[in-house]
C-alpha cells in the first residue's frame, strides 16, 4: 500500500503556483488548506479495506459523503476534509488515488469538474504505473547487484579455505571435487596431517548460504585444524569443536560434519559424525555405509559423539559427499537420491573416475539447463589393490587457480626425487610440468577454480610418465611449433606462445590424448639416460 | 643465492643500469618488470637483467623478456643478462633468446666486460 499513501502525500503537499497569486491570495489558500487538512500526515489504508475494492471498479470520481461503506479509511478521509476521490486505475488494478478537499469556492464539484478529473485520471494512471515499475525494477537491480557482490565474497572465502591440492598418501589415490552453487552454500572438506602419518579427513556443510555460511565454515575449519592434531580421537575433536562453535555461531545455524582419522598404512579408519551424510565404502561384498550418531555442531553444548572403526581394504574405496549431489532434482522434480548414488559407488572402483561418473550421471539426470541448487562436494580415497603392481608414484589434483602450476611442479619434483634422475633432467621435467599444468589451468579448465587438474606420476617400461589432465575435452590438440623469435622481436607477432614449445624441448616425449570431456598431456622422461653429452 | 623477492630494484653500476629481478618471472611480474625497465631506461642505454634472485621462470616470463627485448631493440638499447642458473641458461639457449642478448656468469663479469667501475 506504499503507492497509495505516497500518492496521498503528493496531493496534499501540492500548492497553487505562487507566481500566479498575490501574497494575500497565498495566505488565503494556505489558511484554507490548513482549515481543510489540519494535519499533513498521509493516511494508511489497510489492504483489506472495502474502499480499495470499491475504487478499483468505480466508474469515475467518488464523493466521500456519498460512500456507504464500513470503511475506516473513508471515515479517516472525511475527517481530514477529503471530499472527492479520483481513483487511478491501470489495467484493472488500483494503483493510486487523487484526494481532493472542498473547492475553494465552497461549491460542490460540478459534473464538468468530475469529467475533467476522470479524464486526467485515465491519463495519469498509466504514467504513474510506468514510474512505479521503473522504480521497482531499479530497486530489484540494486538488490541483485548486492547479492552478487555478496556471493563473490562468499566464494572467495570458500576458495581460500579449501585445500589447493589433495594429499600424497603412499598406496592411495585421493581425488576431490567441489563446485559452489550460485548462492554459495557452506560446504567444505579438508585433509589434516596428524601424528604418526595418520591423516584427518573432514567433510561438512554449514546451513544457509552466502557470506554468513562461508564465515562459519572458515571458523569450523580453523577449530578442527587447531584441535585435531592434539586430540586425534574423532569423537573428542567433534565434541570440542561443537562446544567452541556453540558459543560463536549465529542462532538458527549449525554445521554437519564428518571427521575420520585414516591410517594409510593399514586402511583403518576411526570416525565420528555430527549429522553429516553417511560416507560409503565400496568393498568386495558391496557398499557399506559408515554410521555413527551425533548431533550437528553448534546446536547444543556438551554433546558426545559416537566413535566407530572401519577398514578400507586393498582395492577398496571410500566416498565422502555432501547433499548437493544426492538432493539434486531433475526437471520433473525427481530427486537424484542416495540409493542411486550408492548404486553408482558399487559399480565403480573409485578415484577420479568415480567423481567423473557421478558428475556425468548428475548432468544427464538434471538436464543441461539445471541451475545447481546447493554446493557439491565429493572426496574419494582409493586404496591400491597390491604393492607389487603399484607403479603409481603419486596422484593428486590441484584447483584451477593462477599460480597453482607451481604446486603441481613442486609436488612432481618431490615424487620424482627418489627415481635417479639427474638434477638437470629433473629441472627440465619441472619446467615441462609447470607449463603443462598452466595450460591445463588456463586453457583446458578456463581458470574455473572448481575444476581440478589431475596429475599422475608413474613409472613403467623404464620411463617416468607424468600425465596432466584437465576438463577441457573436445578441443583441438594444438601442435607445438617453433616460435618465430625474429618476428616477435620485430613486433610482428605477440611475445607469447612459448609453452608447448618449451614442454617439447624439456622432455623425451610428449603424448597428447583427448576425449569429449578430458584433455591429457603425458610427459615422458627416460629413467635410464641415453649417453647424453650435455648431461652430467 | 640472494633471497627471492617479489619486487625489482634498479641500480646504476658503472655505465650499466642493473635490474635485480624478482624471484618469480611469470605473469605476476609483468607490472614490476615494466616499471623497472622504464626506470632503467632513464639510467643507461645498457640494461643488465640480474637473475641472481630468480628461482622460477615460465613461458609467460619468457614472453615478458621477449617484450622488453623488442622494446629495447626499437630504442637501440642493449639488454644483457647475468647470473642465470644452468637450467634457465639452457632455456635461454633453447628459445634462442641468447642469440639476442649477451649472457654473463655474474654481475661482476658483466660489468667488467662493459668496462664499468664501481
Amino acid at each position: 500500500m506504499l503507492s497509495l499513501t505516497r500518492t496521498l502525500r503528493w496531493v496534499r503537499g501540492r500548492r497553487p503556483e505562487p507566481s500566479a497569486a498575490s501574497d494575500s491570495d497565498i495566505a488565503r489558500v494556505v489558511s484554507r488548506a490548513v482549515r481543510y487538512a489540519p494535519e499533513a500526515e498521509p493516511i494508511d489504508i489497510a489492504p483489506n479495506d472495502p474502499l480499495l475494492a470499491y475504487l478499483a471498479s468505480a466508474p469515475g470520481p467518488v464523493a466521500t459523503l456519498d460512500l456507504d461503506l464500513d470503511s475506516p479509511a473513508v471515515a479517516e478521509l472525511r475527517r481530514t476534509g477529503v471530499r472527492l476521490i479520483v481513483p487511478l486505475v491501470s489495467q484493472g488494478e488500483l494503483i493510486g488515488m487523487l484526494n481532493l478537499g472542498p473547492r475553494l469556492s465552497d461549491q460542490e464539484y460540478s459534473r464538468d469538474d468530475r469529467a475533467l478529473l476522470d479524464k486526467l485520471a485515465t491519463q495519469t494512471a498509466p504514467a504513474l504505473r510506468v514510474a512505479q515499475l521503473v522504480r521497482e525494477q531499479q530497486a530489484e537491480i540494486l538488490v541483485r547487484e548486492q547479492l552478487e557482490q555478496e556471493m563473490r565474497v562468499a566464494q572467495l572465502i570458500q576458495q581460500q579455505f579449501l585445500p589447493k591440492e589433495t594429499p600424497r598418501l603412499p598406496g592411495w589415490q585421493v581425488a576431490a571435487f567441489y563446485r559452489a552453487a550460485r548462492q554459495v552454500g557452506g560446504d567444505f572438506y579438508d585433509f589434516i596431517e596428524l601424528p604418526e602419518k595418520h591423516i584427518g579427513l573432514v567433510i561438512g556443510d554449514v546451513t544457509g548460504h552466502g557470506v554468513p555460511a562461508a564465515l562459519v565454515m572458515a571458523t569450523t575449519r580453523s577449530f578442527l585444524r587447531a584441535d585435531a592434531p592434539r586430540l586425534v580421537s574423532p569423537g573428542a575433536v567433534l565434541a570440542r569443536v561443537n562446544d567452541l562453535l556453540h558459543g560463536d555461531i549465529p542462532p538458527n545455524m549449525f554445521v554437519t560434519c564428518l571427521f575420520a582419522v585414516l591410517d594409510p598404512a593399514t586402511g583403518r579408519i576411526r570416525y565420528a559424525n555430527a549429522g553429516h551424510d553417511l560416507p560409503y565404502v565400496r568393498t568386495a561384498q558391496g557398499v557399506v555405509e559408515l554410521r555413527a550418531t551425533g548431533m550437528p555442531l553448534g546446536l547444543m553444548a556438551n554433546m558426545t559423539y559416537e566413535e566407530k572403526d572401519a577398514v578400507v581394504g586393498p582395492g577398496e574405496s571410500l566416498l565422502l559427499h555432501s547433499d548437493g549431489l544426492a538432493e539434486a532434482h531433475s526437471r520433473d522434480r525427481e530427486m537424484f537420491g542416495f540409493p542411486r548414488l550408492r548404486r553408482l559407488v558399487a559399480e565403480n572402483p573409485g578415484g577420479q573416475a568415480l567423481i567423473d561418473l557421478l558428475l556425468t550421471t548428475l548432468h544427464r539426470f538434471t538436464g543441461p539447463a539445471w541451475e545447481q541448487e546447493d554446493d557439491i562436494t565429493l572426496v574419494t580415497l582409493t586404496r591400491s589393490a597390491g604393492v607389487s603392481e603399484d607403479a603409481v608414484v603419486d596422484e593428486f589434483s590441484v584447483t584451477s587457480e593462477q599460480g597453482n602450476e607451481r604446486i603441481a611442479m613442486d609436488r612432481v619434483a618431490k615424487a620424482a626425487a627418489g627415481l635417479g634422475l639427474s638434477a638437470k633432467r629433473l629441472e627440465r621435467l619441472k619446467t615441462a610440468v609447470a607449463e603443462a599444468a598452466m595450460n591445463a589451468i588456463e586453457h583446458g579448465n578456463q581458470g574455473r577454480a572448481e575444476l581440478p587438474v589431475t596429475v599422475r606420476v608413474e613409472t613403467a617400461d623404464g620411463e617416468l610418465r607424468v600425465s596432466i589432465t584437465d576438463r577441457g575435452g573436445g578441443r583441438e590438440i594444438p601442435i607445438a611449433t617453433t616460435p618465430d623469435l625474429e618476428a616477435k622481436l620485430a613486433g610482428l607477432q605477440k611475445p607469447r606462445g612459448w609453452g608447448l614449445f618449451l614442454i617439447k624441448k624439456m622432455v623425451d616425449d610428449m603424448r597428447v590424448t583427448s576425449d569429449e570431456r578430458h584433455h591429457t598431456v603425458e610427459l615422458v622422461v627416460k629413467l635410464k639416460e641415453a649417453t647424453d653429452g650435455a648431461d652430467e | 643465492m640472494a633471497l627471492t623477492s617479489d619486487r625489482a630494484t634498479v641500480r646504476r653500476r658503472g655505465t650499466v643500469a642493473v635490474i635485480d629481478l624478482p624471484g618469480q618471472i611469470d605473469i605476476s611480474a609483468e607490472a614490476t618488470l615494466n616499471d623497472a625497465y622504464k626506470e632503467a631506461e632513464r639510467v643507461s642505454t645498457t640494461i643488465l637483467l640480474n637473475f641472481a634472485g630468480v628461482d622460477y621462470i615460465n613461458s609467460q616470463g619468457i614472453a615478458l623478456i621477449v617484450g622488453l627485448l623488442a622494446r629495447a631493440r626499437k630504442d637501440k638499447r642493449a639488454i644483457e643478462a647475468c647470473a642465470l642458473s644452468d637450467h634457465y641458461r639452457e632455456i635461454f639457449e633453447v628459445t634462442r633468446l641468447s642469440d639476442f642478448m649477451k649472457l654473463f656468469e655474474s654481475e661482476d663479469t658483466a660489468v667488467a666486460r662493459e668496462g664499468g667501475t664501481r
